[in-house]
């Protein structure tokens, strides 16, 4: 099995869009996870038929009884995390802003106890090219890096003789990126020709880098700005990073998004050609790399 | 002023609707007539200093990690049993610490029956502060590549800004922790979405993240082309008010790619700004 993650830095440059189209053009046997678990999107354009849910427990949380609680505030004077807060004559513990320390419960073993958790769902599901693992994260929950990672976990012990395990990747550079890219092989990078969209190019390689998978870049609607455009390909000319794929602005994309369904899938649009061609640089990709295990 | 301060937020859920645009023209327009305080916690991927290019004054942002000294520590393993990240194992003749695990709770100090933890200053990131223009002063949090824990910079970021009167605080996309963090505190805010399932999907999550945190939203679409029917449903069953709307026009994308300021360019949308303004001063209840 070949680790690919989809991955952009910035945000909204088109990852889930080119993510759905890579899973209706690679050849093979796939599987797919959405590690945006935050804001999962790949289910929209993947048309999923789901074959099971199952809960995600976080790390534990600190309750606080208030039946035993002698309102000392002990708990909230070495809380480092603020999440305790007077609820008039008690404490109430915000599992907003718990991150599941055990600290209060070392101080007060008597009022406070540490209780499981569901921060999240993970989804199993079939779609027509392969099993995808998505997953639901409550609102405003932390441990998304946590998430991610049963994430990954449950789709490479399911599905494990898949040639190809495609992963669509967070934005950013923090803890989901970060579980979202240990272990990949390849990662492909979605920018946008912009000043922010080079930026953030620069910073989410320099964590790659950390990590050793390969790395290839795709500019999404390069033409809307072709100076840019070429900083971006003069600077990973430079890094020795190769640009597998350009691809147009094209209405046709927002379209596809609407109608649920990838933008390959009627074939025609420019946008559409382009990304056949950057799946078939990638499918080569594969095979050079496949080749050298 | 009349002494009143206001926090506004601009959030998400989905990346690249345009938060930072948002957030660049609303505290470049304001500051034109009063002092404004634009803080960058989209600590992971900041943006906002590409539009404000100015010398900067830079501090790091550090966090509290135990370093274990030896010949106190017992290897009683009581502080990794305590540890619920794991970061620290604790072998027969030593202590093996994973700085990326920790939290920096303070716990395996409070546990150590030797005394024979301390605490030492471990960088994660910066700050950065600068005047870019009279009237308006940027606070950029920067996350260090490689580093997981976005939250204390955040928190750091904030902080600076914690005495000023006005301030505008562009967040993260998403809705986990790095969110909740900026968002938390805000007296109200701009969730900047677009008109398709990704940003309606989206921009449900962000009402949700709100709502919880007790932080009044008002909804801009951006780069609109006219399809937004199912979003103003969305809006009106939710009794959110759009509170802007921002046409798809190639010019302002353009305006945008390039680091520059629609509002800077295009001075006829300052008004459209500060009506933006007004509407957010109404949803946290300021009289201005």
């Amino acid at each position: 099995m070949i680790r690919l993650a989809v991955i952009s830095g910035k945000g909204g440059t088109g990852k889930t869009m080119i993510t759905a189209a890579l899973a209706h053009l690679l050849p093979g046997s796939l599987v797919f996870a959405d590690c945006d678990v935050d804001a999962a999107n790949l289910e929209l354009l993947l048309s999923p038929q789901l074959i099971r849910t199952d809960p995600f427990m976080g790390t534990k949380t600190a309750v606080i009884d208030p039946t035993l609680c002698t309102q000392c505030g002990e708990c909230m004077d070495h809380c480092r995390f603020g999440a305790i807060e007077r609820d008039g004559d008690t404490y109430r513990v915000s599992p907003l802003r718990c991150e599941g320390c055990a600290v209060c419960v070392h101080i007060c073993p008597v009022a406070i106890t540490m209780q499981p958790r569901q921060t999240g769902e993970i989804k199993y599901s079939e779609t027509a090219r392969g099993h995808l693992v998505h997953a639901r994260l409550v609102p405003g929950a932390g441990n998304s890096g946590l998430l991610v990672h049963a994430v990954k976990k449950t789709a490479m012990e399911h599905d494990p003789d898949c040639d190809l395990f495609l992963i669509d990747g967070p934005p950013g550079t923090g803890c989901p990126l970060i579980s979202t890219i240990s272990g990949t092989d390849i990662v492909l990078i979605v920018t946008e020709p912009s000043l922010s969209g080079l930026h953030d190019l620069k910073r989410v390689v320099a964590v790659c880098r950390q990590f050793r998978p390969r790395i290839l870049v795709a500019i999404n609607r390069f033409e809307l700005e072709l100076s840019l455009t070429e900083r971006i390909q003069n600077w990973c000319d430079e890094e020795k990073i190769p640009v597998i794929g350009k691809i147009p602005f094209d209405p046709a994309v927002i379209e596809s998004v609407r109608r649920g369904v990838p933008v390959t899938d009627s074939g025609a649009a420019p946008a559409a050609q382009a990304i056949q061609i950057l799946a078939a640089k990638l499918e080569q990709e594969l095979k050079n790399f496949g080749n050298q295990r | 002023m009349e002494g009143q301060t206001m926090k506004i937020a601009v959030a998400s859920g989905k990346g690249g609707t345009g938060k930072s645009m948002v957030a660049a023209n609303l505290a470049f327009t304001l500051s034109r007539t009063e002092p404004v305080t634009l803080v960058d916690c989209d600590v992971e991927e900041p943006n906002l200093h590409l539009f404000f290019p100015a010398p900067v004054i830079s501090t790091e942002v550090t966090v509290p990690i135990p370093v274990v000294d030896d010949t106190r520590c017992q290897h009683c393993g009581l502080c990794g049993e305590f540890c619920q990240y794991g970061a620290l194992t604790v072998l027969p003749d030593r202590v093996l610490f994973f700085s990326e695990l920790c939290h920096s709770c303070g716990g395996c100090m409070l546990v150590c029956p030797n005394d024979a933890i301390h605490e030492e200053p471990k960088r994660i990131g910066t700050l950065s502060a600068s005047v870019p223009q009279p009237g308006l002063k940027l606070i950029s949090g920067t996350l260090d590549t490689g580093s997981p824990h976005a939250v204390p910079v955040i928190r750091a970021a904030k902080k600076h800004a914690a005495r000023d009167q006005l301030v505008i605080i562009d967040t993260a996309p998403g809705t986990s922790c790095p969110v909740v963090e900026a968002l938390d505190g805000c007296d109200a805010c701009i969730l900047v979405t677009e008109s398709t399932p990704f940003g309606l999907h989206d921009l449900q999550l962000a009402v949700d993240v709100a709502t919880r945190l007790g932080v009044p939203a008002g909804i801009v679409i951006n780069r609109s082309d006219g399809k937004d029917q199912e979003t103003l449903r969305f809006c009106i069953d939710h009794d959110l008010e759009v509170i802007m709307t921002i046409p798809f026009d190639r010019e302002i994308a353009a305006i945008q790619s390039r680091g520059d300021i629609l509002c800077r360019v295009r001075p006829e949308w300052q008004k459209d700004f500060f009506a933006l303004f007004l509407k957010c001063s109404t949803l946290a209840g300021v009289e201005r």
